[in-house]
């Protein structure tokens, strides 16, 4: 598997002598991120990076904070996905309470809010942003490449979209108070039940929500069909791969044990307990990324790298419990015909055949009594430390903190979903310069391939950004009125 | 100004600074009435589309502090480019939960964060020249630029939002009562 891998990382040439392309910003992808080519004089591509280019320090002013401020704090890390954040810091803090084992009614509203989360994270993701770019053509319009452009062309597919969205957004409404930032979960249970009419509110829609979802799987599953060996090989590279999975083998979105699979499918671990992921995962750090690279510590960097999120997931669970879902799970499997599926464009199908799981589940669990139910929370013998993981639309999320006597935060280690799928992306946008814009004049339409490529993982590079960076250069800002009013601090 | 706004399509732009794109997402939260929108003003640079430098706009909105030179070019482009610059959630209007970090030492935290993290190998602190500079403060946008108008709210609603740029684009002064405008 590493044969290949890291080629074009770094270019053997003289960065002075080649030249530099650079896609900045990526669009139609959450964060802030840039990717930088460098090509000799016949165009040859010779290196290729996606920077992410911000720092947040997010783990270390969360530092002296009182533990019940964080699950609401974490959020403002992604307004994308939100709740995963919530859900993993309250998951995490559960254990500081002592909250072993939560009521019945709190861990199925939990559910229903990430499900939500799930589902309008998937929705948004494939429909007002990736869309676009299978709808139309890779290098179609540059202007018409936008929701815009779809809802011009497939209107009733951008409404589809844009309802599937809303419902997704709704359900966190109801049961984190607000749709982005809200605060339902607390360390230890919730702090609202689902009202009977509420309930019913959601209830009169799911059907429709189901359907549509369904279509929408059906939309991926016409693209791959219309032109397989660009949907196979687009950007196609082998590695393992990484999530959760539920207690008896099926995808679970919520909670589970890791498991991790070989570029052949092979199971290299397994039932492993998310409390102990830093035995398992060791992150490297690189010049020209504020985001680390993580890699399953006994393969080490050069073999370790892995994909998370729904290609991942999919692959990588034994089933899923719900019907329409695993109809479509097993046509997916079918069409790697034994092998794992990597190609990065067929992320687009595993996440389609898991937001039909979220509508599905969404139903579900409408329909079970205990969604309104008065136990909310519990609590038992303090704890000072707690590690929660959650598989995030992106991937798997793993928080982690200690907390000392005085219920103050001394501890804080993030590991976000985007920042394993680091080299993946790298990896990813390395094969599809090599394959579509070697030696050639370089397009708007060509560029975009690249862009084609990192959409696919999904990227939330505004999460991926947590940590702190700073560079030996110095800096002035200056208002409008030419006042400095902040200099850069010169390299301590 | 009914009639002007019949002959042409405003431009509407929008960038995320050192935000986390809670604000885009209350902007989409306007749900099906983004197809409404879409009938009265085109996008020029924004996060949804793949336009990549922002052109002549009407309304530009921003979400997101400042944390680094990059940041600040962009809101400069913006600046430049639109007529009416809003600013939009608490991270523009005055840093928020970014600016948490600017009572820490940015020497300190780096060297933590990169190089003495636990599961770190080859630790060492990001420094390639394609990363922007960053700063050792965030700043509110209003620091560096004029700012038309100012949205609260962490992030504010999409049905704050949809209010006021409906009033913008209607002519009205744009007002949000309660329990639109909230600080949360
Ligand atoms: S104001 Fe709140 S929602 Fe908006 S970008 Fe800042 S943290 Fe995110």
């Amino acid at each position: 598997m590493a044969s290949e891998a890291f080629a074009l990382e770094t270019a053997a040439a003289e960065a002075g002598t080649l030249r530099r392309v650079a896609i900045d910003p990526v669009s139609r992808v959450e964060g802030h991120g840039k990717v930088t080519l460098l090509l000799d004089a016949n165009d040859e591509v010779q290196q290729v990076r996606l920077h992410i280019v911000e720092f947040r320090g997010f783990e270390k002013f969360i530092q002296g904070r009182p533990y019940w401020e964080v699950p609401v704090m974490v959020q403002r890390l992604c307004g994308i996905c939100p709740v995963s954040h919530h859900l993993a810091a309250a998951k995490a803090l559960d254990h500081v309470v002592g909250a072993e084992k939560l009521p019945a009614s709190a861990e199925k509203l939990r559910r229903l809010m990430h499900y939500g989360q799930i589902l309008q994270s998937h929705a948004l993701h494939f429909f007002h942003l990736s869309s676009p770019d299978l709808l139309f053509g890779f290098a179609s319009d540059a202007g018409r490449r936008n929701i815009v452009g779809v809802a011009a062309a497939y209107p009733e597919v951008a409404k589809q979209g844009v309802l599937l969205r809303k419902f997704g957004q709704e359900v966190i409404r109801l049961t984190a108070g607000k749709r982005v930032h809200g605060t339902g979960a607390i360390p230890g249970g919730v702090n609202r039940a689902l009202s009977p009419a509420e309930r019913d509110g959601l209830l009169a829609d799911i059907d429709q929500i189901v359907d549509w979802s369904r279509a929408a799987v059906h939309i991926v599953k016409r693209l791959h069909a219309a032109d397989p060996p660009l949907y196979d090989s687009f950007g196609t590279f082998r590695s393992n791969i990484l999530s959760l999975v539920g207690a008896d083998g099926a995808l679970d979105f919520y909670d589970g044990r890791l498991r991790a699979r070989d570029a052949d499918g092979k199971i290299l671990v397994d039932g492993f307990a998310v409390e102990n992921y830093q035995q398992l995962i060791h992150e490297e750090v690189k010049p020209w990324s504020y985001m680390k690279f993580p890699f399953l510590a006994a393969l080490g960097p050069r073999d370790g790298w892995y994909k998370v999120g729904p290609l991942a997931r999919v692959q990588n669970c034994d089933s899923i419990a719900t019907p329409l879902a695993e109809g479509e799970r097993r046509e997916f499997i079918d069409h790697g015909q034994g092998r794992l599926i990597h190609a990065p464009l067929a992320y687009h199908w595993a996440r389609m055949i898991e937001m039909l799981h979220a509508a599905e589940t969404i139903k579900d669990l409408l329909h079970d009594d205990d969604l309104s139910g008065s136990e909310l929370s519990c609590s038992g013998t303090r704890r000072h430390e707690g590690v929660g993981v959650i598989e995030a639309p992106r991937g798997t999320l793993i928080h982690h903190y200690r907390v000392d006597d005085d219920d103050l935060v001394t501890m804080c280690n993030l590991i976000v979903s985007t920042t394993h799928n680091n080299q993946p992306m790298n990896e990813a946008i390395r094969r599809v310069a090599r394959r579509y814009l070697n030696g050639r004049q370089l397009s708007e339409g060509l560029l975009n391939h690249i862009e084609v490529a990192i959409r696919a993982f999904d990227p939330c590079l505004s999460c991926a950004t947590h940590a702190l960076g700073k560079m030996p250069l110095q800096l002035e800002l200056q208002d409008a009125a030419g006042q400095v009013i902040a200099r850069m601090r010169s390299a301590s | 100004m009914e009639a002007v706004v019949q002959n042409r399509k405003l431009r509407l732009a929008t960038t995320s600074l050192a935000g986390c794109f809670g604000c885009h997402m209350a902007f989409l939260d306007i749900d099906e009435r983004l197809l409404d929108l879409v009938e009265r003003v085109d996008f020029d640079r924004s996060p949804l589309t793949d336009i990549k430098q922002c052109g002549a706009c009407d309304i530009g909105l921003i979400e997101g502090g400042i944390c680094n030179a990059e940041n600040i070019h962009v809101l400069q482009e913006f600046r430049r480019q639109c007529k009416v610059l809003i600013a939009i959630g608490a991270c523009a209007v005055n840093g928020g939960l970014p600016a948490q970090r600017n009572h820490l030492s940015l020497g300190q935290c780096l060297q933590e964060v990169y190089l003495t993290w636990p599961g770190i190998v080859s630790g060492q602190i990001p420094n390639d020249p394609e990363l922007p500079l960053p700063l050792d403060k965030v700043h509110p946008i209003h620091e560096i630029v004029r700012i038309d108008y100012f949205i609260p709210g962490c992030p504010p609603s999409g049905d704050a939002i949809w209010k006021f740029l409906t009033d913008l684009l209607d002519g009205r002064t744009p007002r949000l009562g309660h329990p639109l405008l909230h600080f949360d």
